[in-house]
């Protein structure tokens, strides 16, 4: 994109003047560089997402900002129910509640390291990855909803997992305003041999190790240092979420102009908050968070006892949970004034500031540890949510490095064998059931996510922690 | 009668091309199919039957790629060859397969749902029916 058509109102922080149908400006977070690596489909998708009823202050991008379905990845957007303000189910997408959940493990680089070959091998016998694998839990109807209705507390009332992980989750591992009845029989039905599956794509299980601290009070917080050992999931709601946004989709889509709504593009489908389709989408939504979040619990409880057949002394605790496709309902103010906001976060995470109410205790004074992934060649971040960040977008930042290129072209230019020998060469153990799904996922088919990051941290969407490289990942 | 993949940044296109509206929707499926594992190497040995309606052809064909994307999830199956009958927004289709064997089929990727994205159903100016859309991976 052609940083000339912005206003650049700070170093990393454009402005996307209101033109047209555009209800409020577009604010695009990022350095230069990444600005012109944007596709032009980016500032088209931000302008369109202004155009949506309700929506208040901005349609925001964040740095890893790239071309997706009606809101771009990396979009946040806020809507207003009193303001005539909208759901979409096309803003939440079809990997509802996709997320990242960071287990620290009491381990240091030295314990893993005569083991790690064994390490990986029983972490990819335990956890079921890529296409047509299952997991060992088969829920029936009533078990669904309870499932359904309360997330990962309910996996932990099931034995997977201790009490204590809930505090380190995002609504405390259950999402409120769960309807299970508004979720189709067709949906439950994908998601009945999906319980504790990692997916495929861009979905991993990873070890990694801690190579770099960059604010150290707030890492000894967060109970990380230099040579640390810790695990990453990152997943989401599975068949069931995939099949929630296909259906919701398409009866907003079908049902916009109904309720007066002129969509820019039909992806955008949405509907009033308080329609009776807008309630049942909220309430099937919120469902499929708590699936994701039950999800990553019962992965979490795998992870635990591949460590314990391997590391015996190791101690999974969790860091936090957080999810990248939602649509929350939050209190944020607004031209001095706090308001009941509806955001929608699509390939974006929550960054709460410190002294935030819906933190745990622990992370008061640092703010909510943000978690973003990588690829599997250069690695993730932690980051912290800052007082700013609260006054930058409804308290969110970027979620990972993006593709740069299609998965056509990754596999054209490098073979899934060639990249798991180089990786190995590196010291990166890849274990996936498709060599052709590594090839895809190559390293050198992603952004820098260290430029994504350090644009973040420099525009105050949060700040930079610790970084991770991986030392084992399990790819779906 | 042709299918192929077009580039979209995060995931993949899929057209299908054909002398009828019906063979654009088949090769579309081909592609779909194309996205996991080599559709060649996908045996014809069990029929699923899939039956769509839809207010207009556009939704009709997110709606028929999405059925599929269900059967094969629910099914755990892969297909490889279709029949389709599309008469006023209604299909009616055979999709010929047989279950996933993640050895035989390599499957590279799971489909979570096709898109509404450059969505795009109607004649090229060669006379040859085309349907496409991007696909969530």
């Amino acid at each position: 994109m052609d940083p000339g058509r912005l206003i650049r109102v700070a170093e990393c922080e454009w402005q996307m003047p209101q033109v047209g149908a555009m209800r409020v400006p577009g604010v695009i977070f990022a350095d230069e560089a990444l600005i012109r690596g944007m596709d032009e489909k980016v500032p088209l998708q931000i302008g369109n997402v202004a155009t949506l009823p309700g929506i208040v202050k901005a349609s925001f991008a964040m740095p890893d900002a790239h071309w997706g379905y009606g809101f771009p990845i990396g979009g946040v957007a806020a809507f207003d129910a009193d303001a005539g303000g909208i759901v979409s189910a096309g803003g939440v997408g079809f990997d509802i509640s996709c997320g990242v959940r960071t287990l620290l493990t009491g381990l240091t680089v030295k314990d893993i390291e005569a083991v790690k070959f064994e390490l990986a091998d029983v972490l990819f016998a335990r956890i079921p990855a890529g296409l047509g694998s299952t997991g060992a839990l088969r829920l029936d109807a009533s078990r669904m909803d309870a499932m359904l209705a309360s997330g990962a507390r309910w996996a932990v009332a099931q034995g997977y997992g201790l009490a204590e992980d809930l505090a380190r989750v995002e609504e405390h591992g259950a999402m409120a305003g769960a309807d299970p009845a508004q979720v189709s029989d067709m949906a439950k039905r994908r998601q009945r041999d999906e319980m504790g599956t990692l997916g495929s794509g861009n979905h991993y299980l990873e070890v990694q190790r801690v190579v770099e601290i960059f604010d150290r009070a707030t890492a000894d917080a967060f109970g990380l240092a230099v040579d640390d050992v810790v695990v990453s999931i990152h997943c989401g709601s599975r068949g069931l979420g995939h099949q929630i946004g296909t259906e919701y989709l398409r009866e907003m889509a079908i049902g916009a102009q109904g309720a007066g709504i002129a969509l820019p593009d039909r992806e955008l489908a949405c509907a009033p908050i308080r329609s009776p389709v807008g309630k049942r989408y909220l309430g099937a939504m919120r469902a499929a968070i708590n699936c994701a979040l039950a999800n990553r619990q019962i992965l979490t409880h795998l992870t635990r006892q591949a460590f314990r057949a391997v590391l015996p002394r190791a101690h999974l605790s969790l860091l936090y949970d957080v999810s990248h496709n939602t649509c929350k309902v939050e209190t944020h103010v607004v031209d001095g004034s706090p308001r009941e906001l509806y955001v929608h976060r699509k390939g974006a995470t929550r960054a709460l500031p410190p002294g935030h109410a819906d933190l745990p205790l622990a992370f008061h004074a640092t703010g909510q540890p943000v978690l973003i992934g990588g690829s599997m060649g250069t690695g993730s971040y932690i980051l912290t949510g800052t007082a700013r960040s609260a006054k930058l977008a409804f308290a969110s930042a970027c979620h990972g490095a993006g593709r740069s290129m299609s998965r056509h072209e990754a596999t054209r230019r490098w073979g899934g064998r060639r990249v798991v020998d180089d990786l190995a060469g590196r010291g990166i153990l890849i274990r996936s059931p498709s060599l052709r799904g590594v090839a895809e996922e190559a390293p050198g088919a992603y952004k820098d996510v260290a430029a994504v990051v350090d644009a973040a941290d420099r525009a105050g969407l949060a700040r930079k922690v610790a970084r991770l490289v991986p030392i084992v990942c399990v790819k779906g | 009668m042709s299918w192929e993949h077009f580039a979209h940044e995060a995931d993949i296109g899929v057209r299908g091309r054909g002398a009828t509206l019906a063979g654009a929707f088949e090769e579309a499926a081909i592609a779909l199919t194309a996205v996991v594992t080599d559709p060649r190497r996908v045996a014809p040995t069990l029929r699923v039957d899939v039956r769509c309606a839809a207010p207009n052809v556009e939704i009709l064909f997110v709606d028929w790629l999405n059925a599929l994307i269900y059967e094969m999830a629910t099914r755990r199956m892969l297909f490889g060859r279709f029949a389709v009958t599309i008469d006023a927004n209604a299909l009616r289709a055979e999709a010929w397969g047989e279950p996933l064997d993640r050895i035989r089929h390599e499957p590279a990727v799971e489909v979570k749902g096709a898109t509404y994205t450059a969505l795009a159903v109607g004649k090229a100016a060669d006379g040859a029916w085309e349907a496409q859309c991007v696909v969530d991976v």
